[in-house]
């Protein structure tokens, strides 16, 4: 499963997330996206070492620790028992990885969605608000209405898969659209499609009715 | 200091990790402290973090090596990348207030330990990274510092820059295939 992911984490975004400069709700989808990808993985890891080799370089950065400062952490160090393993437990090839469990427990099931009209169905992650996760459930052979973007959209694939102008989005998959993409994602006819879509600006549906319509269901 | 001091005195940190986890030597964990601590606090208040606040998580960010130096796995990051890690998880926690998901955990074997030749192989890499950064022209090397400490998305370093976002981007990803380049 993991070698057929074909649609993988700009590197803009992968360093924002190294970096630690992402919204919560982008956090999310790209811990999930790397849990089932280990080519994302390896190019976050990559990422990670650019920040280490700066943090560790002889720069101009270097602050001037408190007076004592050592001592007050060698104090603390005494409520720190030599270390006892703490390995997360693996949930491996759950139909829900960890990072996105975390917010709508272990399975697709449990979700609580909303009708959002066409049988499209969502359900919006408690995120911090400077961008908005949420799932979308979409049943098979069903378009999303055509929209375009104010900020960035990325849609991540966790059931099924959909068709649009791009390409062919399955389980793993993220399709990232930058604002004045205007596409029309089509869910796969074979089984209903479930994606992790996040935005950091709300999306622009055409026409008056879904400009109201938008209002409603926090689109 | 020579490079290749510099060298020997960073592959040391490795070792200083395997004295703290084998024997809780705290020695070894104030030499640690020594080096890292200014640079996690200059990273903080980089990132936005008063002084104070700086000194606090700094501290804490020390004391987390400490009480998770069974974690550090020489054979997949070094020293320093691993302790940026941590110091980005406290940044995200402390300064911007949010939750930071992670990705699961790869499973590996039972207490496996790693192959000493895959942790020269990393550690050498972490080396010859370090050397292409402190070689990168100054421009670019300034646009990956503020794009990885000065806690600013790509459109906001064009806002302050003055540069228009595809040039931020295209100068990031030169940068980074100078890097590339110079890691083969
Ligand atoms: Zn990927």
């Amino acid at each position: 499963m993991k070698n057929d992911i074909k649609h993988h984490i700009t590197d803009q975004m992968l360093m924002g997330y190294s970096a630690g400069t992402l919204p919560e709700a982008f956090n999310i989808l790209v811990a999930t996206h790397i849990s089932l990808c280990d080519d994302c993985r390896a190019q976050l890891a990559s990422y990670d070492s650019i920040g280490g080799a700066m943090l560790g370089a002889d720069n101009d950065a270097l602050a001037t620790m408190d007076t004592g400062s050592l001592a007050a952490v060698m104090e603390r160090l005494e409520d720190c028992p030599a270390g006892a393993t703490e390995r997360a437990p693996s949930a491996r090839n759950n139909t829900v990885p960890a990072p996105l469990s975390d917010y709508i427990g272990n399975d697709l099931s449990g979700v609580k969605w909303r009708n959002i009209g066409m049988g499209v169905r969502q359900a919006i992650l408690p995120t911090s608000a400077d961008a908005t996760a949420r799932l979308l459930h979409i049943p098979a052979g069903v378009a999303m209405p055509d929209h375009g973007h104010n900020g960035t959209e990325m849609t991540l694939v966790l059931q099924g898969a959909f068709q649009d102008d791009d390409g062919y989005f399955a389980r793993g998959d993220v399709e990232t659209a930058d604002a004045d993409v205007n596409h029309t994602p089509v869910a796969d006819i074979h089984e209903d499609c479930i994606c992790l879509a996040v935005t950091d600006a709300p999306l622009r549906f055409k026409g008056l009715f879904l400009k109201i319509f938008q209002r409603f269901i926090r689109i | 200091m020579s490079t290749r001091e510099k060298a020997e005195k960073r592959s040391l940190w490795v070792d200083h990790m395997v004295r703290i986890h084998t024997s809780r030597d705290r020695a070894a964990f104030a030499e640690l402290y020594g080096h890292f601590a200014p640079r996690v606090k200059g990273f903080l208040i980089k990132s936005g973090a008063d002084a104070s606040l700086a000194e606090e998580c700094a501290q804490e960010v020390m004391v987390t090596v400490w009480a998770k130096a069974h974690l550090f796995d020489a054979s997949r990051a070094s020293v320093a990348t691993w302790i940026f890690t941590i110091a980005r998880n406290r940044k995200i926690d402390a300064l911007r207030k949010q939750r930071r998901p992670e990705p699961e955990e790869l499973t590996w074997g039972p207490e496996e330990e790693p192959a000493q030749a895959d942790v020269i192989a990393l550690q050498q890499e972490s080396e010859s990274l370090a050397r292409a950064i402190a070689e990168l022209p100054a421009r670019q090397r300034a646009l990956l510092e503020k794009a990885y400490f000065g806690d600013l998305t790509h459109s906001e370093i064009a806002a302050q820059t003055g540069l228009p976002l595809g040039t931020i981007k295209s100068r990031i990803r030169l940068a980074l295939d100078r890097l590339r380049h110079a890691m083969k």
